[in-house]
């Protein structure tokens, strides 16, 4: 025991429990554990748990699937190194001579062994120089960087993936929407007992209409007007009640319905436009729209309607059943005998109907996908006239629609008629035991004739409820679509405690980051300072993660590891609206929106006043042609607005980053796409545009580039080069061969040159 | 159509691919990558070196002598890492993000998925499932699946 204590001090607490025992046989006596890294798959690639750890004086590893523990003494020339491919990380460790060593892991265990390399470096340092490893002041989390503070366990920025599933109950969670109406809900719910409770009254009276009217008449005496009127009168008048409490409360509730849904839709549309891109990069925009729109009209529908109903039928059965059991217990118990059948029939079909629904839902949302991506390429599929080709694609989402209703039907359809037979066969056990009470005279006609006024219509609420299995699993299906949405956590969520920034200079420092677009990496170990100010060039060829930096830092996209940081600041720490706001962003291929020229420029800033936006437009060289359409200003643009040409695009969409006045601009290709004419337009722009802010400017024709204080070169995600124009063209490196490459007018790989 | 290419193939002490040919020279730590993984394997290799270029080109494995070959497919083999669900244990929930417990023909693990759009489909039979953390996982033929693990699966699809 007290050895282990002592040993004990020497493992962090951090360490795994699992492997705490074992590790600790390994152990020499003060022995001090300073890194380690878990693995989860063995040389082979198959799964299973290995672990290797840091000393000061050795790595000691217990690979997956084997049974011994080994050590590796460190010792200068010793050099580990890690690389990944596919979703599979590979950690290798070398000397001068050879590999000596090899570890696989997936991902996830990725940031632990890159923490441990950087510990196994300090050391051998330490070990070559003889000086003691440098504590570092403050702790940095291994993933991303961040500085930790010094009794934080967990890194507040990276605790945040949350792999929770959210709960089955989906119908129920509707409630968040359903509670500003809570009045209107009880209301109604009252005016709906009353409506239900009038309902029942004029079975009720065929009973004494029937012992005391009828069949003493078939006996020979006379009808009495009086009490003849009394009986029906009282029906109509409870006819006319229920009909007046049913009017208020299908509307009270309807109206709430509405509301409700509208309420669903928005939150859900709002959240939605929260999200990251990576969302929406994994997503078809056909089958969100099915979500926002139908789907949750769809739901509303199923409260204003069916829920409704559902709920009134489940009254007027627990009336019923009172009502009955107080006329005759033992013709009730008869009469409700098929409704655990008939239950137990629905609870059968439930789960395979449930199943069903959420398909087809999706294979809905299928059929919509080939629309949404058909409808906005029609271009390209007109001019490779592959019409044909996306009929059949349509052709083929509606087939396999069909199949899977076709499959569901088959179920559904026997579904019903099966339940119709059971309230059949029920009336028919009622006849007969009626019948059977009657004849032993312990139960009038009357009764009898009231039963079934009564269960005619219990059985045939009881087909109609029957179907509210169908709907309601098709709007538990829905409302799960929706909350999927809900339930998605942005993966640029907004900061716990977020840091406001007074005055923001426009530093922006790039802090040894990483970033994979799911296994692939694209940013591979970047560190890059930005003055304020600075307009920096990057360059590099198609494919070498350029726009990707850019989508980084404008954090459409947060980092897999380390950090950016705006004067000095975390980005992650800072409001995301607030922090885009500092941006101007100009893509090659700029987006205008429905509406007129004004609204466009004004889109960052809503509230721009004429001269504002005016002055804008002067600054980006848009307003000599805008003033040449038609309407000016107000010409509309976007869809099916008035065509403008590339160019004078990308100058309103300069406009438009010019009048949110930005710290930081950003252009990726802005002028890739136009004529060398438009360019030089378009160029004095920009001009304009980057005078005393900090600039990130991509640009294909280096020579757009030529006033940049620097240029970075960018290849296969990292950074071969930095440095103003004639020091890069000195040194003749990969800047040079990139620019002799264009001066030569092709367009050649710089490794090529070599 | 391209040919294979002329080159010699050998290993390193540091467990490197090293090629030689007389029309790209030596390079070491070159790697062989399937050009249709999926759905021609073993048809259409390529060796590219380290700073990404294509340096040899193997049109059909077999066409290879044995040496080579079983050079070209023990790298092919520590590369690829696409566990072949055979079976679904268990999942935690039929709504994402959702843990799976799987059996693989590389051993059981388990994997989490994000998004029902983290499944694709491949082929007319074939499934990828893309887990949280960027491993894909193959199904090869969805019939082919026990039922248990079917009707786990096919709440997701
Ligand atoms: N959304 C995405 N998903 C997956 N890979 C992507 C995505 N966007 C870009 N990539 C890949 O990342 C790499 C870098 O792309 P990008 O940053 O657009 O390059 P550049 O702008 O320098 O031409 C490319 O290999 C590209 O295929
Ligand atoms: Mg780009």
């Amino acid at each position: 025991m007290i050895f282990e204590q002592a040993a004990n001090s020497l493992i962090p607490p951090a360490f795994p429990d699992a492997w705490q025992a074992d590790l600790l046989a390994q152990l020499a006596e003060a022995e001090t554990v300073l890194a380690w890294a878990e693995q989860d798959l063995d040389l082979q690639l198959c799964f299973g748990k290995g672990m290797l750890v840091l000393t000061a004086q050795r790595l000691l590893t217990k690979r997956a699937g084997e049974a011994e523990w080994q050590s590796h003494l460190l010792r200068d020339g010793l050099r580990l190194q890690q690389h990944d491919h596919a979703g599979v990380a590979s950690l290798e460790l070398f000397d001068a001579a050879a590999r000596i060593a090899q570890w696989r892991y997936t991902l996830n265990h990725g940031p632990a062994a890159q923490h441990l390399i950087e510990r196994f470096a300090l050391q051998l340092d330490s070990l070559r120089s003889g000086q003691p490893v440098p504590e570092p002041e403050h702790a940095h989390c291994p993933k991303c960087k961040a500085e930790l503070d010094a009794d934080a366990e967990e890194c507040p920025v990276c605790t945040r993936e949350i792999h929770q599933p959210p709960s089955t109950w989906t119908l129920l969670r509707l409630w968040r929407f359903a509670k500003p109406y809570q009045g209107q809900l009880l209301l109604g719910f009252l005016l709906m007992l009353g409506s239900t409770a009038a309902t029942l009254v004029s079975p009720y009276l065929t009973m004494p209409l029937m012992d005391e009217v009828l069949i003493p008449y078939q006996n020979g005496a006379s009808i009495e007007l009086s009490t003849v009127g009394l009986y029906l009168g009282g029906m109509l008048m409870a006819a006319l009640v229920s009909w007046g409490l049913g009017w208020a409360k299908t509307y009270i509730l309807a109206l709430v319905s509405e509301r409700i849904s509208a309420d669903l839709r928005t939150t859900t549309y709002e959240h939605l436009l929260q999200l990251s891109l990576e969302y929406f990069g994994g997503k078809r925009t056909g089958d969100l729209m099915s979500r926002i729109g139908s789907e949750s009209d769809r739901i509303s529908v199923f409260l204003s309607l069916h829920a409704l109903d559902f709920i009134t039928d489940v009254l007027m059965l627990v009336m019923t059943t009172i009502i009955l059991f107080s006329i005759n217990p033992w013709l009730a118990l008869a009469t409700l005998l098929p409704l655990p059948l008939i239950a137990w029939l629905i609870h059968l079909v439930r789960d395979r109907l449930r199943t069903g629904f959420e398909k087809i839902d999706r294979v809905w949302g299928e059929v919509t996908s080939v629309l949404a991506d058909t409808i906005p390429g029609i271009r390209v599929v007109k001019a490779f006239a592959q019409e044909q080709r996306e009929a059949a694609r349509f052709r083929e989402a509606n087939k396999h629609n069909l199949y899977i209703n076709d499959k569901l039907n088959k179920v559904w359809s026997l579904f019903s008629p099966t339940v119709s037979l059971l309230t059949d066969i029920g009336l028919l056990v009622v006849w007969a035991f009626g019948i059977w009470l009657i004849a032993h005279h312990n139960v009038t006609v009357g009764t009898l004739t009231a039963f079934l006024a009564y269960i005619g219509r219990f059985y045939g609420r009881l087909d109609s409820m029957s179907r509210i299995v169908s709907v309601t699993q098709k709007s538990a299906a829905a409302a799960k679509r929706i909350f999927d949405i809900l339930d998605h956590v942005s993966n640029v969520p907004e900061p716990t405690r977020p840091v406001q920034l007074k005055q923001v200079s426009g530093q922006i420092e790039l802090r040894d980051i990483r970033f994979r677009y799911g296994n692939r990496a694209v940013i591979k170990g970047l560190g890059l300072t930005i003055r304020p100010g600075e307009m920096v060039g990057l360059v590099g060829h198609s494919g070498s993660g350029k726009s990707t930096l850019v989508n980084l830092i404008c954090r459409f996209y947060d980092v897999s590891e380390g950090a950016i940081l705006l004067d000095g600041t975390d980005i992650r720490s800072l409001p995301v609206a607030d922090f885009r706001r500092h941006i101007g962003l100009v893509l090659q291929e700029p987006f205008l929106f429905f509406g007129t020229i004004a609204e466009n420029i004004a889109y960052g800033k809503p509230d721009a006043t004429r001269e504002e936006i005016i002055a804008a437009a002067r600054a980006a060289h848009a307003h000599e042609f805008i003033l040449r359409l038609p309407l000016g200003y107000d010409s509309l643009v976007g869809e099916r607005g008035q065509g403008l040409s590339g160019g004078e695009r990308q100058r309103i969409s300069i406009a438009r980053a010019l009048l949110i006045d930005p710290r930081i601009l950003i252009l990726d290709e802005a002028t890739s796409s136009v004529d060398t004419e438009t360019e030089k337009e378009i160029q004095k722009a920009l001009d304009n545009l980057v005078k005393g802010r900090t600039t990130i400017a991509i640009a294909h024709r280096l020579s757009t580039l030529r006033q940049a204080d620097r240029l970075v070169v960018m290849d296969r995600g990292e950074i071969v080069e930095v440095g103003p124009h004639d020091e890069l063209m000195a040194r003749e490196g990969a800047y040079w061969r990139l620019y002799q490459a264009q001066a030569r007018n092709v367009d050649t790989d710089p490794d090529d040159a070599e | 159509m391209s040919h294979t290419m002329q080159f010699q193939l050998s290993r390193n002490s540091f467990g490197r691919l090293v090629l030689e040919s007389a029309e790209h020279g030596r390079h070491e730590g070159v790697v062989p990558v399937r050009a249709f993984p999926v759905a021609a394997p073993d048809k259409g290799i390529a060796l590219v070196s380290t700073d990404g270029h294509e340096v040899g080109w193997i049109d059909e494995l077999s066409a290879l002598n044995a040496t080579t070959r079983a050079l070209v497919e023990q790298e092919l083999a520590s590369r690829e890492f696409m566990p072949e669900l055979l079976q679904l244990v268990s999942v935690s929930s039929f709504a994402t993000p959702s843990t799976w417990q799987v059996r693989t023909d590389r051993g059981p693990t388990e994997l989490i998925l994000k998004g029902e759009e983290d499944i694709r489909r491949i082929g007319r039979e074939g499934l990828l499932v893309l887990d949280s953390h960027g491993v894909q996982f193959l199904i090869r033929d969805l019939a082919q699946l026990d039922r248990h693990s079917r009707r786990l699966l096919d709440r997701f699809l």
